[in-house]
């Protein structure tokens, strides 16, 4: 009764509330993904001439050897930038917070990077990394490896500083007290470290790496930019293996690239991949709930 | 004595621990120094002396700069004009819109209210990448292809974070407020603006912060919606001078990189408190 006074002259007003984000919201998202999925299953090369094929996209993409390569590429590169990126920014983040001098100074250039663009990202590295390996008469875009590796600094310098903040929150609340009896109780540096401070942080943890994992997923205009998926391989069977290639490249490239026949199976191959990073993300909300009911 | 001792100890830790900070420091703004030294630099050392200091015949004065004005067949300021008004117009949509929507959603709590809110959360974790080929193509259509429209597309686009950070924030503030408001003969539309707009104030400036840092550094989706011929964004522009041309002008390259770079150190450095606490709000969304 005493909601309801307040609850209905609201509701009137609905097409002005709601109205313009549901209209954008349709358009911008709902009629996309929904079309997306329905074309994932059609052979069509003009939106409005589609056949119906059942699965045989979703067939074609699991025996492309580019998009498994690329897969493949992409979680290796996911782990590894995770394992640099969450060891590295937890330290920063810790020696941050012992109450240093300049400590505001270097959180502010640790954050720094975050703020350029991906595409401007990789040009900016693809000159520092072309400009250390011509003096070995070599290139970035010449070795897989490099390549790789390349990636990895490139995104430790981007990520380190955002996973930082997220971590120097944590710390710091860590309860006082706790540090203090451990103290008290004559634990060492490393032993309040582990036994401590990293079961208190955990939560940021958890953030930390799945977004640190989804991310790596994700990636898309640092790879365009620093390799865009150089160098190139023609396998046996004719297909050519752009071995730094990942999966939103590979997707992007499926869908644009100089067959227009196989948008199909790009967008088979965007219905997989979005299976994959909403999986990640359902995985961690899951995982949290499970910690803060055990909490 | 002995406690004087690990005191000072601690502090030489401390004072080592400054220094080697301060040497990564150095070496992280490395990167944006190399752009610097090389923007002033003939094209033809860029490669050869990256790291070089630009002097005598590698100096290039400001000609890099007023090369890369008109580089590309394209004139840069156009693509920061537009980088700036697709940024300020989708931001600003994004913040009244989902704002009001959310008030909405919270206050009313209908099913379809709920319907809506789920449907926001599950666009966050959606990769564009799912959507990329059907929403370019609706934009066309419906001729969203222009600066002035496609924030009409980042609002839908990014809807979905802003309402669940919006949603969370309104939940919080008490109902009592509104309340007062509405038994001193507000509608909810004086109630809204007068009331709840003022209140939502931090939320604001972490919700705009993330969609200002998102909007300007997007390359893909303006790439794919925009008239590429007509309009380009700041990424779109220095995609194209890597991408189409054949022997790269490197030195012009990194004049425009060092231009595009610029307001956002600034914009950084005028907001770094708000920029930090936005960020790490929305971090915690999952």
């Amino acid at each position: 009764m005493k909601k309801g006074i307040f609850k209905n002259p609201i509701r009137r007003w609905f097409w002005l509330f709601l109205g313009p984000v549901v209209a954008a919201f349709a358009i911008g998202f709902v009629w996309p993904f929904f079309q997306g999925i329905y074309l994932s299953f059609c052979k069509f090369k003009l939106i409005s001439r589609t056949t119906w094929v059942g699965f045989e996209n979703y067939a074609k993409a699991f025996s492309d050897p580019t998009f498994l390569h690329a897969f493949w590429y992409t979680a290796l590169f996911a782990i590894t930038s995770l394992i640099f990126i969450n060891v590295l920014g937890f330290a920063a983040a810790y020696a941050l917070t012992q109450g240093i001098k300049g400590s505001n100074l270097y959180r502010t250039v640790f954050f720094m990077p975050n703020l350029i663009g991906g595409i401007v990202l990789g040009y900016i590295w693809s000159m520092i990394f072309d400009g250390i390996l011509s003096r070995y008469g070599t290139s970035i875009l010449l070795e897989t490896k490099y390549g790789f590796w390349g990636l990895i600094i490139l995104m430790c310098w981007q990520q380190i500083g955002y996973m930082m903040i997220i971590y120097i929150a944590g710390l710091q609340a860590v309860p006082e007290d706790m540090l203090e009896a451990a103290k008290i109780d004559g634990a060492t540096k490393w032993q309040t470290l582990f036994k401590v401070t990293i079961p208190n942080v955990m939560p940021s943890i958890t953030i930390c790496t799945f977004l640190s994992l989804t991310n790596g997923f994700k990636l898309f205009d640092q790879n365009l930019a620093l390799t865009a998926g150089q160098p190139f391989i023609i396998q046996p069977g004719g297909t050519t293996v752009k071995t730094t290639e990942m999966l939103a490249l590979n997707i992007y490239n499926t869908f644009y690239g100089s067959n227009s026949a196989s948008q199909g199976v790009a967008q088979a191959k965007a219905v997989l991949f979005f299976i994959l990073v909403a999986g990640l993300g359902l995985a961690q909300l899951a995982y949290t709930r499970k910690r803060e009911v055990q909490q | 004595m002995n406690k004087g001792q690990s005191l000072s100890a601690e502090q030489r830790n401390k004072t080592i621990l400054s220094i080697v900070l301060g040497i990564i420091c150095v070496i992280y703004v490395l990167p944006v120094l190399t752009v610097v030294l090389n923007s002033f630099k003939v094209n033809t050392y860029v490669k050869t002396d990256t790291f070089a200091l630009p002097k005598g015949e590698m100096w290039a004065g400001f000609q890099n700069f007023i090369k890369g004005m008109t580089f590309g067949n394209y004139p840069f300021w156009k693509s920061v004009v537009y980088s700036a008004a697709i940024t300020i117009l989708s931001t600003g949509l994004i913040l009244l819109f989902t704002s009001m929507a959310a008030w909405y959603i919270a206050r009313v709590n209908s099913i379809v209210c709920k319907a809506i809110y789920y449907l926001c959360v599950f666009s966050m974790v959606v990769p564009f990448q799912m959507v990329m080929f059907t929403l370019s193509k609706t934009a066309d259509r419906l001729q969203l292809n222009t600066p002035w429209t496609i924030p009409i597309v980042y609002l839908g686009f990014g809807a979905g974070l802003a309402i669940f950070m919006f949603v969370g924030f309104v939940k919080s503030i008490p109902l009592e407020i509104e309340e007062a408001a509405s038994i001193d003969g507000c509608g909810p539309l004086r109630t809204y603006f007068l009331v709840v707009f003022p209140m939502l104030k931090p939320t604001m400036i972490s919700v705009g912060i993330l969609e200002i840092m998102w909007v300007w550094n997007d390359y893909l989706l303006p790439y794919l919606v925009l008239d590429i011929n007509k309009y380009r964004t700041i990424p779109i522009h220095i995609q194209y001078l890597k991408g189409s041309y054949g022997t790269v002008d490197l030195g012009a390259t990194m004049a425009l990189i060092l231009l595009s770079i610029i307001p956002v150190i600034i914009f950084y450095l005028a907001c770094q408190k708000h920029i930090i606490k936005g960020v790490a709000a929305g971090a915690v969304k999952g």
